[in-house]
Formats: structure tokens, C-alpha cells, sequence
């Protein structure tokens, strides 16, 4: 099946979803992470590849972290950062999703970051955009939120090595997570043999085992010896429309304790998305704990995100152009 | 245009789908009606002369859902572009939901709509009257009124009645007067926001599933109340496996039911959604592959009864969105006779039963008969069902050049097409 993140070499040229995305580019971005996260401990945080390149920051939902963390990375890579926020919905009229990133287009724009509640946004946008532009998803809708999912995966393989001898478990409101999606296509890519997913009936999607995770609904049952745990963020919003009845109860069934984590294997890693819910997916304890590897995450993000984007942009212009 | 002529279609193979035949011969037209078959009548002398060898001479096509955006959305599209379209689709009578702007829930506005439709004198037009003012589920309108305009039905279009005391009243009332009404099944509160089927391959894109017990459930009401009310009811656009199963069990029960299937269910499931392509987003939503199976062994076995277009003209605007933003449906009356034709030929189905889908079966729907008898209404469409042709947006007589059969290539396409005896296309 024609892949939109691929060019006619098979290189990415996009980064939209981890889904379909083959293990050598998967292991590619984390190599090149490695070497921005090396450089920075070296002192070294800033890198030519993208000067005089434009970087559009286009967040269509909020977001401090992923914006910052983006904006952090293309200025390592020397780029112009423009962030724009634009909070903008079906129902009101007004330039669409396409008109906007048109316009963009002729101010110059070599590289936008897209955050959008749709799903398929960043699939529509690269879809349409000039040649030369890369697009890179930054969370569409319910869908993928593939940086995020790389960076999970980058802090997997920094504090446990080998994919294929682990046993990780997502926690949480799975239904409405593109962070959720993005990391079991990358896990099963990297060959992690055992993805579950855990929570209530109503925030598991139909048909996850087709995506190749197994189904606990038991929290207990669900964390018996993982090497990773990955906690999701509860919106609030999920208490109206029925799917919870009480952050109160959630925590006590779905939350992450000490208790709970005492059955996962004792060297288990804590990850969470960010930001935390503490009380409500997440007790203190746990996220301040030994085992939690959250800061980590954030600092490895920065590199993940410098690496997705110096790759597009490199495969975008073909290699022969690189300086 | 040609205009009315009596008129010798010669050496076609003539199918009558009220009949099943399938015969070689010639067929005589004049004064809007068949006049002859095999022989002319005495003293005929024929002003047009058409040769049909290789052709296929049936009724004109009766499409049971089309809409041709007029009053309030001509921007879309207009009853002149559509009903051009429709002829060039070989489809000779347009049965249009009410959900246009406004909705056609007066008697004047029937009337008005079908004095502009008689003024192109094309395709004919049979408008479903509004079951509930503006749609809105709430107060029951005029429908004897509605009828007496020229409402041949009447149908909430896509906006179902939520609350039931109103729907039972509606079927009541509606029974009284021995009136069908077209409902489509869906239980709003269960589709919520959703914009795709529940199932593995919505879960995979994100998007917000609606499961099929939003379908079975809403049957379930409309078969309860039928049994309560005797009213008659004809189910528009089933796309589950499940609901045909219900539909199934009512008939054997001998319940006034009948239900079609729109054209694009028939060949398309949620898979075809591919990257979020948003010319597959359809209401009802393409369902799994196992439902679309149900939905030709459905056809196959006679439970479903009719096939119509779905006609929606959707400009570019409406589908260059995010998939859950975009516009639901696509083109369909040039698409009815050769997506109808793959059908057959892949299902091994004659074709007077497979014409019966487009032709027969909706027309005595409306109250006539589309069959080939001298003395029968003159409206034919006459078509080659071998020539390929690609679906392309110049091919499109229609404003709506939106289709997910974009660029593929389909086979049979309609040659002349009579309406009362008058040769209305011709390509």
C-alpha cells in the first residue's frame, strides 16, 4: 500500500503516524536522537541543518509542552520558528484547514508542525501541500501522536535495551488516545512481543487486538511482571458523556500506585505523556518515585523531535542537496 | 434535444423486468406510450429510427433517493445540472428526499419544486413530502395536504425523529391514510458524534465509531411500531448485516416492509477509508467487509428490494476536510446503472432481476409500472451494458463531480434515454 510518509526511495519525508512505518526508520530517528542527546551532554545544542529554513509551528489545539519542545528543537537546528496558535473549529466559518496552511506555503514555510483535533488533519495537510514540504504530525484528533510514541520508544530502549524481550502495559483511557495508538504500531514494529492495554470497557476501542495488543480490564492482572508501564492522561471531559463515573473511582481502580506497581517486575519503568493528573491516574508517590522515568522523557523528546525534523527536512531537499 | 416522435427502437434486447424477459424485437413509440412491440401498430409511421442491435432496451431507471440540492443549496447543485445528469444515467424518475432548505414540509413547496422540475422536462420528479415541520420531529405535517402537492411519501430525510411518542403519532397518522413512510433506522443518540463504523478499522484511524446497534436498534422501534400502528414502511439505506437480519424477520412476519440499500454500500466498506479519504465518508457509514457481504447476499436472496444512487452533490469545498468535518456522500445517479450491473455480474444475476432493483420494484413503490406492455408509459433508457467508460469529473453531467469510483473504470453506460416518448439524451 502507497505510504504518504515515504518518498519513492523510502525515505520519510513526513512523519504522520508510526503505523507503517518500517523498523530500520523507526531505529534510524532513535539513532539520531542518540546522537543529538550525546551532543547536548557534550555541550554542543546547536546544529546548522535547518538556517535559513522555515519552521510554522501550526497548533490547532492547545498545547504548552509539544509546542515548546518543538520550538526548542528547530531552534537547535538553527531554523526560523514561527508558533502560531490557532484555535479554530468546524462550526466556525471562517479560512479552512487548507486555505491557511496555503497561505503559509507562500510566506515560505519549508516545515509545519501540525497539532489538530482531527484525525487525519496532518494525512489531509501533507496530502496537499508543495513538494518540499514536509509535515510533521504532532498529534491529530484520536489518532497518532507519532513523536510522543518516539520518544516513548527512545526512553524504552535507553533504560531497557532489547524491544523483543519486553512486556509493556498502557494504562488508562485508551479510546481517546492517539499517544496510546502510536505507541503499540512502534512497540509491535520494534518487535515487543507482549503489548496490553488496561482500563474500563468504555475507554477501550473496538477491535484493539487487531492492532496486536491484548485486551485487561483488571489492573492487577494487566501489570503482573511488565517491564514498562505507560500511564495516560484522564481528560476531565470523560467524566460527562458516561464513560467514568468519578476521577475518585478511576484512581482507585485504574490508578497507578505503589501497590499496583509492586506487581509489575521490580526494575519496571514508570512513563507518562505529561501533563499528570496526580490522584487521578497517578499517585505522587509513584510519578516522584524511583521507578518513574517522566523527566527523562521530556529531555529525550527534545532530541526525538530535532531528529524527526532534521531527517524530513534532509529527505525533503534529497540528500545530493545537503550541505 | 430530439422532440417527441413516434419513434422505432429496432432489433434491442428488450428486457421487461416485471416479467423477467429478456427477448430480441423492435419497440414502437408514440404519444409518450409504448405503442408496439415486435410489430408496429397499423398506419405507424416512424419519425425516428434508432438502431438498438447489441443494445439493451429497458424502463428508465427509478432512483429511490437522490438529491438534487434545490430549494436552498443550489450552490451545490441545481434540478437543471441533476436532472441532466439523471438522464444521462439512463435514470427516467427522481423519488427526492425532503431535506432540502427549506425542508419540503408545505404543500406550496412541493408544488412549486415540481413546476420547476416539469419546466426542464427531463427526468421526472416525485418529491417525499416531510414527515414532521421542518424536519424537526416535533409536529406532523400536513401529509393528505403533502400528498394531494404530489408527495409520494414521507421521510425525516437523514434527521431521525428522537422522540417516539412523535414518530408512533406520525405512523398513526399516516396509516390512517394508507401513506408509506421512509425511514431511515438510526438511534441519534448512539451515533453522538460518530462519523465512521465502529469497528478495527475506525479504532486504527481514531475516529469516532457509530455501532451497528444505532441501525438494529432503530429497527427494532420501527418494526414494534408498525405491528402497534399498520402503517407501511419502506427502510432507506440499510448498511449492516445485522439489520438486514431484522429486516429479514419482519417481512417473514408479514409486515408492510421494504428497504433498499444505497449503491456504494454495495461495493465499499470502512477499509476503503484508507488514508481518511473523505469521499468515503458516508451516512449511513460503510460498515466491515462481513456487513457488505450481507448486504449483496441480502440483494441476492430479494430481502433487500431496491437499489438506489444516494445521489449527493458535494462540492470540493465540502470534502477537502478532515475526514469527520468533510461532507457526507457522493454522485450517484450516472453511477446507479453500471454500479448495479457489477453487482449482477459478479453475483451471476440475470439481468431482469438485477434491472428489477433499479426499475420495477421502486416504480411500483410510486404507483406505477415500469415494464415494457404496449400502452405503458414511454420512459426507457436504452444502453450498451458491455461499453467501459472511466469515471472522470468531465464524464459527470452532474455538479457533484465527488465520488469514491473517481478514475476507476465501470461498465455500462446508457445510449438514449426516452421520457414520455421523448428522446431527453441521446450520446
Amino acid at each position: 500500500m502507497y505510504n504518504p510518509q515515504l518518498n519513492a526511495q523510502g525515505e520519510l519525508i513526513h512523519l504522520l503516524t508510526t503505523e507503517g512505518l518500517p523498523k530500520r526508520i523507526l531505529t534510524q530517528i532513535l539513532d539520531r536522537a542518540a546522537e543529538y542527546v550525546a551532543a547536548g551532554e557534550a555541550g554542543n545544542k546547536k546544529f546548522a541543518t535547518l538556517a535559513g529554513r522555515s519552521v510554522f509551528n501550526l497548533f490547532f489545539e492547545n498545547s504548552t509542552r509539544t509546542r515548546t519542545t518543538f520550538e526548542i528543537a528547530a531552534k537547535r537546528l538553527s531554523a526560523d520558528v514561527t508558533s502560531l496558535n490557532i484555535q479554530a473549529s468546524s462550526t466556525v466559518k471562517g479560512e479552512t484547514l487548507l486555505d491557511t496552511i496555503h497561505n503559509l506555503e507562500a510566506m515560505g514555510a519549508d516545515l509545519f508542525v501540525v497539532r489538530h483535533a482531527q484525525s487525519g488533519a496532518a494525512h489531509l495537510i501533507a496530502q496537499h501541500v508543495q513538494p518540499g514540504i514536509a509535515v510533521v504530525n504532532a498529534g491529530d484528533g484520536r489518532h497518532a501522536h507519532p513523536t510522543q510514541a518516539l520518544l516513548d520508544m527512545y526512553t524504552i530502549r535507553h533504560f531497557k535495551g532489547d524491544f523483543t524481550k519486553l512486556r509493556v502495559a498502557i494504562v488508562g483511557d485508551i479510546l481517546h488516545s492517539r499517544v496510546a495508538r502510536s505507541d503499540i504500531h512502534a512497540l509491535t514494529t520494534l518487535g515487543c512481543p507482549e503489548v496490553r492495554v488496561i482500563g474500563p470497557k468504555t475507554l477501550i476501542p473496538t477491535g484493539m487486538e487487531s492492532l496486536g495488543a491484548h485486551v485487561y480490564h483488571d489492573m492487577a492482572e494487566g501489570l503482573k511482571d511488565v517491564d514498562v508501564v505507560i500511564m495516560l492522561r484522564l481528560q476531565n471531559e470523560r467524566m460527562s458523556g458516561a464513560f467514568l463515573p468519578s476521577t475518585h473511582e478511576f484512581f482507585k481502580y485504574y490508578g497507578l500506585t505503589p501497590e499496583k506497581l509492586a506487581l509489575a517486575k521490580p526494575d519496571a519503568i514508570v512513563m507518562h505523556p505529561g501533563p499528570m493528573n496526580r490522584g487521578v491516574e497517578i499517585d505522587s508517590a509513584v510519578a516522584d518515585g524511583a521507578q518513574a522515568v517522566i523527566l527523562p522523557q521530556v529531555t529525550f523528546g527534545i532530541a526525538v523531535r530535532t531528529a524527526v525534523m532534521a531527517i524530513v527536512s534532509e529527505n525533503q531537499r534529497g540528500r545530493g542537496a545537503q550541505a | 434535444m430530439i422532440e417527441t416522435k413516434n419513434t422505432v427502437i429496432r432489433n434491442g434486447r428488450l428486457i421487461d423486468p416485471t416479467q423477467g424477459t429478456d427477448t430480441q424485437g423492435d419497440l414502437y413509440l408514440a404519444g409518450g406510450k409504448i405503442v408496439g412491440i415486435g410489430s408496429a401498430p397499423a398506419g405507424f409511421v416512424a419519425e425516428l429510427d434508432i438502431d438498438a442491435s447489441g443494445l439493451v432496451v429497458a424502463p428508465g431507471l427509478v432512483d429511490l433517493c437522490a438529491r438534487l440540492r434545490e430549494p436552498g443549496n443550489e450552490y451545490k447543485a441545481t434540478l437543471q445540472s441533476e436532472m441532466a445528469a439523471s438522464v444521462a444515467g439512463g435514470v427516467t424518475s427522481i423519488v427526492c428526499p425532503p431535506d432540502t432548505d427549506p425542508p419540503l414540509d408545505e404543500p406550496g413547496l412541493v408544488m412549486n419544486l415540481r413546476q420547476r422540475a416539469r419546466k426542464h422536462d427531463l427526468a421526472r420528479l416525485y418529491p417525499v413530502g416531510a414527515l414532521t415541520v421542518g424536519l424537526k420531529g416535533r409536529e406532523i405535517t400536513e401529509m393528505a395536504l403533502l400528498r394531494e402537492a404530489g408527495c409520494v411519501a414521507f421521510s425525516q430525510g437523514d434527521v431521525p425523529i428522537a422522540d417516539l411518542q412523535v414518530l408512533y403519532r406520525a405512523m398513526q397518522y399516516a396509516a390512517t391514510f394508507g401513506f408509506e413512510l421512509r425511514l431511515r433506522p438510526e438511534e441519534a443518540s448512539l451515533v453522538n458524534d460518530g462519523v465512521a463504523h465502529d469497528g478495527d478499522y475506525a479504532s486504527r484511524l481514531g475516529l469516532t465509531g457509530i455501532p451497528v446497534i444505532a441501525e438494529t436498534i432503530a429497527i427494532a422501534q420501527i418494526v414494534q411500531l408498525m405491528r402497534a400502528t399498520g402503517c407501511k414502511v419502506h427502510i432507506a439505506r440499510l448498511s449492516s448485516g445485522a439489520g438486514i437480519e431484522l429486516v429479514r424477520e419482519a417481512k417473514r412476519e408479514g409486515l408492510p416492509l421494504s428497504c433498499d440499500v444505497a449503491i456504494n454500500h454495495i461495493h465499499l466498506a470502512d477499509v476503503d477509508i484508507g488514508y481518511f479519504d473523505s469521499q468515503y465518508r458516508f451516512d449511513p457509514p460503510l460498515r466491515s467487509l462481513r456487513d457488505r457481504d450481507a448486504i449483496v447476499a441480502g440483494l441476492n436472496d430479494g430481502t433487500i428490494d431496491a437499489i438506489c444512487s444516494d445521489h449527493s452533490p458535494v462540492d470540493d469545498d465540502g470534502k477537502l476536510l478532515p475526514f469527520a468535518e468533510a461532507e457526507r456522500g457522493a454522485t450517484g445517479l450516472e453511477l446507479l446503472l453500471p454500479l448495479t450491473l457489477a453487482w449482477a455480474e459478479r453475483n451471476r444475476i440475470a439481468l431482469p432481476a438485477a434491472l428489477a432493483k433499479i426499475s420495477s420494484v421502486p416504480a411500483a413503490k410510486i404507483g406505477f409500472s415500469a415494464d415494457l406492455q404496449v400502452g405503458s408509459r414511454a420512459d426507457l433508457v436504452v444502453f450498451d451494458p458491455n461499453e467501459a467508460w472511466t469515471v472522470t469529473r468531465e464524464a459527470l453531467r452532474s455538479q457533484g463531480k465527488n465520488t469514491p469510483f473517481a478514475g476507476m473504470e465501470v461498465k455500462g453506460r446508457a445510449r438514449y434515454t426516452f421520457v414520455k416518448g421523448k428522446c431527453v439524451f441521446a450520446l
